[in-house]
């Protein structure tokens, strides 16, 4: 019996997902070949993305970072004026130690990238779980998780994460990850459920309650596909604001450690008059490179966006 | 409605004793303390642990957060180990240069934001509107301190049209030239806070005018024989306005919470710019009421907002 049952309800999900995809992939190309801008985004993306990883490969990360202080302040194109290191060009310039801005640059992108992700995914995971939880099972259980989402809400975020950052001792790449993670979930959380809570009314759901279907069945295989779309959306658009939010601080000098290469450290030269006005190769590059990847990865997002509702749809 | 707000105050109390409790942990675990810096081989350990026996630092958390408690009750919120006077002066010399960089940039957001809204809501389609589509998309995309620091780089270093740093110049004197001073380093940090706060208030009037269109009392007024132009200016922009109107508390707080970032890349000395220099220099007190500050600003944010989402539209009646 309960095996026909979950037959039942397998069959039911699948006929779910056969009969009204909500977001397949056709839509998709659909979308992005009617909307040129967001063709070329995504193109401009994955070039940037893929020259970042593979360069980070094939450049010495030692070498990027050397302090060579004959070097200091040198313009792009010029070659190293250090006797050691003859012969080396530097492409983009050097900062204030002499050490090679483009290195630099792909190193650092890369490290913002990844943690870019990484927050990204883990508060994904965190407010997806309690957002859907919470839509499911409503009630008291909701009242109690919105309250407590709702004054994190409230509390001033990035003054509280610069505190943190300031007191966690042998602080490094993870604990930032963590700290971050910490207080940007309830965001995810508050949207999930939001979504989760007009899926889990709709009639179909209670149904399957009504059968007896079990929970965790319920909300993997009914009420996640449902929301899967939005969920895919999200990640795009969040992983462009954390990457925003991860080199902001790092510009403050409360991000990633002084040692680890971040776009944010490179364009935090700039806090000097000297350098912002004067030395323009340190920071420019990186405050560029921010600009561009974060408005593809959101022009992506939006034509995704877009292709989640049939409403706003222009293929 | 007078009773709704004494409940929400009410309510503010319990949440503002559980964030003051929660800054005031964590400030305990920060590193250091502010005698930390007087170390040295000239000063003699038990002077300095004589200090700290003097001003509490030694007792336990609990002693310490009901002393801290009672003080400011009594509106003492402590000393600045760094500037050597009161706390509540040396947020209140900066708290006026915050709060006239965010009333201007408040200004500046809804003048910026309701008539690009407004048109692009009303010529939907047309070159204009797809001219504000990019630019709200770009302004909604681009990290503050990117924005702030080419804002500065072209139009303070560049062309020059701007002060790029500071809050006042130094050689203004009399009323008059202060002022002046004071606006003038005041109108690049504004507009750029304005231009990344317009996102939402242009995203909200351009849908619900274009939504508003084809609703029936739009229809209806048009039949009467209403002129277009009076059907947008007394019965649409009034309805769209609603989800403005009550966002109008969070802009507030948002604006203030932002500067972070402005003040610091303007170097404009306000709250934002002590808060990071005290975190440098370890100045607890401050840190600990600039938090509870901003805290406290973002419970009256949502309850302003509340508060005008139901003054504006009687549909809506919260408990």
């Amino acid at each position: 019996m309960a095996s026909n049952q979950n037959t039942e309800a397998d069959i039911m999900a699948d006929d779910m997902s056969a009969s009204t995809p909500p977001m397949g992939f056709k839509v998709i190309v659909k979308e992005f070949a009617k909307d040129k801008l967001a063709l070329g985004s995504l193109i401009l993306m994955v070039a940037i993305l893929l020259f970042i990883f593979i360069g980070s490969f094939i450049i010495d990360q030692d070498a990027a970072t050397r302090v060579s202080l004959f070097d200091a302040y040198l313009p792009p194109f010029s070659s190293s004026t250090d006797p050691a290191y003859q012969g080396t060009e530097y492409l983009l310039g050097t900062d204030s130690a002499g050490r090679d801005i483009f290195g630099q640059l792909v190193i650092g992108a890369r490290n913002s990238l990844l943690i870019g992700l990484s927050v990204t995914v883990i508060t994904s995971v965190l407010g997806i779980i309690v957002g859907i939880l919470a839509a499911y099972y409503a009630g008291m259980v909701d009242n109690v998780i919105m309250r407590v989402i709702d004054f994190i809400m409230i509390l001033p975020q990035t003054m509280i994460i610069i505190i943190f950052v300031t007191i966690v001792s042998n602080y490094n790449v993870f604990s930032f990850i963590l700290i971050m993670s910490a207080f940007y979930w309830v965001g995810q959380a508050r949207f999930i459920r939001g979504r989760a809570l007009t899926v889990g009314r709709l009639d179909f759901i209670s149904a399957s309650k009504t059968m007896g279907t079990p929970t965790y069945k319920i909300i993997l295989r009914e009420m996640m596909p449902n929301i899967s779309s939005l969920i895919i959306v999200n990640l795009t658009l969040n992983f462009a604001a954390n990457i925003g939010l991860e080199t902001g601080l790092s510009f403050l000098g409360f991000g990633l450690p002084s040692n680890v290469p971040s776009l944010g450290t490179l364009v935090s030269a700039a806090t000097n008059p000297d350098i912002l006005e004067n030395k323009s190769w340190v920071w420019l590059p990186a405050s560029t490179l921010i600009l561009v990847l974060v408005l593809c990865i959101n022009y992506v997002g939006r034509a995704l966006q877009r292709s989640a509702d049939a409403k706003q749809r222009l293929g | 409605m007078w009773k709704t707000i004494f409940r929400r105050l009410l309510l503010m109390i319990p949440q503002i004793i559980i964030l003051s409790i929660l800054i005031f942990i964590i400030a305990e675990f920060m590193p250091g303390d502010p005698f930390t810096g007087m170390i040295d081989p000239n000063v003699d350990p038990a002077q300095i642990d004589a200090l700290r026996e003097q001003f509490g630092l030694n007792d336990p958390l609990p002693v310490k957060y009901v002393r801290w408690v009672g003080n400011a009750l009594q509106g003492d919120f402590g000393r600045s180990f760094n500037y050597k006077t009161d706390v509540l002066n040396v947020i209140g010399d900066r708290l006026g240069n915050t709060v006239r960089l965010s009333l201007l940039s408040t200004v500046l957001t809804y003048l910026i934001a309701l008539p690009l809204g407004i048109f692009s809501g009303r010529y939907n389609d047309t070159l204009f509107d797809k001219g504000v589509i990019i630019y709200n998309f770009v302004s909604f995309a681009v990290p503050t301190f990117v924005l702030a620091l080419l804002m500065v780089f072209v139009f303070g270093y560049n062309l020059g049209w701007f002060p790029s740093r500071g809050s006042i110049d130094v050689q203004a004197s009399g009323f008059w030239e202060e002022s002046w001073s004071r606006l003038y380093h005041l109108i690049l940090p504004s507009i750029t806070t304005a231009i990344l706060g317009t996102t939402s208030i242009i995203q909200f009037l351009r849908t619900e005018i274009i939504d508003a269109k084809t609703s029936d009392y739009v229809k209806t007024a048009r039949s009467k024989g209403v002129p277009i132009d009076k059907v947008y200016t007394r019965h649409i922009f009034r309805n769209a306005s609603l989800p403005i109107a009550s966002g109008f508390g969070y802009t507030i707080v948002n604006l203030l919470t932002g500067s972070i970032f402005i003040e610091r890349i303007f170097n404009y000395s306000g709250m934002g710019n002590l808060f990071i220099e005290s975190i440098l220099s370890r100045d607890y007190s401050v840190i600990f009421v600039l938090v509870l500050f901003y805290g406290i600003l973002g419970l009256i944010g949502t309850l302003l907002s509340d508060l005008i989402l139901m003054t504006v539209d009687p549909r809506i009646r919260i408990d």
